[in-house]
């Protein structure tokens, strides 16, 4: 019997098999998956870049709780037609403080990796609460709740301390002053707003829910959609040296 | 195992001994057996085989073409050089390119000229029409009919003003967006901040629906309503209740409303205040879609 005809091994012992599965399976993965961890130009160097902030952290989970990557991806592709309509391809830079990643793989909605600033807050509060009053022919369903319930941040510390932990660069000062932090974002015009700026360089400070003196979930929404893909400074990036 | 020795190579071997022979394919069998069913050792069919070997020698030659194999410190880039940043870069070239002819007639002609060149215009309709569609349209309507807080671009009623210049001002700079050149300037929140009592407010509401004409619930407040307005309001709607552009106060005399004419509605912006935020499209869209958009949105039917 040659060593050709040595598959009967496999295929007479479920054990063997599973053990071989295994086998091939992570070679392909270490081929395709490790070089990314160690590789330079995986990641683009880029200016602008920061963690996100207690009050986007906050909306970055309740986006995650809610499942908007389920109809909404994050990731503006290198063609054409992506980057005609929603502006530069996104970075690899610009999700590498996601965790979990929201790149998503399907668009019931459109790309939301440079929503930010696009609209108005009036606008998202508008369209969370009811989104065919803006989109007629919308299929999203009304997240009204999102602003009549108060936003739970007692743990975002203790988020932020789970993301420093898988290389997240938040400095201590960031975690102990998150509470604190939270609220001066969600804030209009908060006397204690510069010593937050120094923190979360361009951030912006607001009530976003437009309902001053109380932080709802809307506001952390609201604030996390509005810093979405305007973080890096395309002014300094250099297109040219970061093809590949 | 089932047996049929009458089927076996070499008479007095069992089974076990040489491959055993289906009788009615001449094919021999696997030994593999499942309640009398036979498994046939057919040969895969060559030119199956052959494709699938001509695949792998195919990925070799992407294996030298295209980027593929990671190495230490970076990756085979391929013999070609091809990426797809690069693949996209030269795509909006070509589309820059394209629409050279154009777009440099564009930036080299002043809003009015395109606004009177029926060639030029019909180009920066081209141009604009998908960039409102994307920009625009989730706000003040896909045709731009606007919506309760969003202005209609159709009708001849502006809060900032609707000639070229205006409307080019306040697509680039935007209304309340942070932007140094924006268009600013609050209505105060009146009751939220103290300015005003509840019934001063619901006065002015019901004085303010008599500016347009509309009918007023309590006419005994219209005395006190017209007084507190002269107090409060006058400073930015005139006291004609006019409006005035420079602060985008609307004009309350024409019955076109951004939220809205019932009184609650009045009473709710009076209450809060009011301050409707337009991003700047500076830096998002570049000059000649801006440019594009002005003409556009003036062409919609109320430009000055």
């Amino acid at each position: 019997m040659s060593l050709w005809q040595k598959h009967a091994i496999f295929e007479k012992n479920s054990i063997i098999l599973t053990v071989g599965i295994v086998v091939v399976v992570a070679i392909g993965g270490l081929v395709e998956a490790v070089p990314l961890f160690y590789l330079k130009s995986t990641i683009e160097t880029v200016e602008g870049m920061r963690p996100r902030s207690p009050l986007e952290l906050a909306g970055f989970n309740i986006y995650v709780r809610e499942g908007c990557y389920n109809c909404h991806s994050q990731q503006i592709r290198t063609l054409r037609d992506e980057v005609e309509r929603y502006g530069h391809y996104s970075l690899a830079a610009e999700s590498m403080y996601d965790h979990p990643f929201q790149w998503g793989s399907k668009r019931t909605g459109p790309d939301l990796a440079r929503v930010g600033g696009k609209y108005s807050d009036a606008w998202h509060r508008d369209h969370l609460r009811n989104p065919v009053s803006v989109v007629p022919g919308s299929v999203m369903p009304p997240y009204a709740f999102l602003e009549r319930t108060e936003l739970d941040f007692r743990h975002i510390a203790d988020d932020m301390r789970v993301l420093r932990a898988t290389g997240v660069p938040y400095t201590e000062e960031q975690i102990t002053r998150a509470q604190a932090d939270l609220t001066i974002q969600a804030t209009q015009d908060d006397p204690d707003v510069d010593g937050f700026l120094e923190r979360y360089p361009n951030a912006v400070a607001r009530s976003f829910s437009g309902r001053p003196g109380r932080i709802t979930e809307a506001d952390a929404l609201i604030a996390y959609l509005q810093h979405l893909g305007n973080q890096v400074d395309f002014k300094l990036y250099d297109n040219k040296a970061n093809i590949r | 195992m089932a047996h049929n020795t009458q089927q076996t190579h070499g008479p007095g071997h069992g089974v076990g001994h040489g491959p055993e022979v289906d009788p009615v394919t001449g094919a021999t069998t696997t030994g593999h057996e499942w309640d009398g069913i036979k498994e046939l050792n057919n040969p895969l069919p060559r030119w199956w085989l052959w494709t699938f070997y001509a695949t792998i020698i195919w990925s070799i030659g992407f294996w030298v073409v295209y980027p593929s194999w990671p190495l230490i410190s970076s990756f085979t880039p391929g013999v070609i050089g091809w990426s797809s940043r690069g693949q996209v870069a030269g795509h909006l070239e070509e589309l820059r390119e394209q629409r050279a002819a154009m777009t440099s007639r564009l930036d080299a002609a002043s809003t009015e000229e395109i606004r009177n060149d029926p060639e030029l215009l019909s180009f920066a309709t081209a141009l604009a029409r998908p960039a409102f569609g994307d920009n625009c349209a989730p706000c003040h309507g896909a045709g731009g009919a606007g919506a309760v807080g969003y202005p209609n671009l159709n009708d001849d009623a502006w809060l900032w003003g609707g000639t070229l210049a205006n409307i080019e001002q306040t697509i680039r700079y935007g209304i309340r967006s942070g932007n140094e050149n924006a268009h600013v300037g609050d209505m105060p929140a009146f009751g939220r901040d103290g300015i005003l009592q509840r019934p001063q407010i619901v006065a002015v509401a019901d004085y303010v629906r008599s500016l347009s004409g509309l009918p007023v619930e309590n006419q005994g407040n219209l005395t006190t309503g017209a007084q507190v307005f002269a107090d409060n309001c006058a400073a930015c709607h005139s006291a004609d209740g006019t409006g005035n552009r420079e602060l985008g106060a609307p004009n309350l005399t024409t019955g076109i409303w951004l939220f809205g004419p019932d009184r609650n509605t009045i009473v709710d912006g009076v209450w809060h205040g009011r301050g409707s935020v337009m991003p700047a499209w500076e830096g998002r869209l570049d000059d000649t879609t801006i440019k594009a958009l002005t003409v556009f949105v003036h062409t919609l039917g109320g430009g000055e």
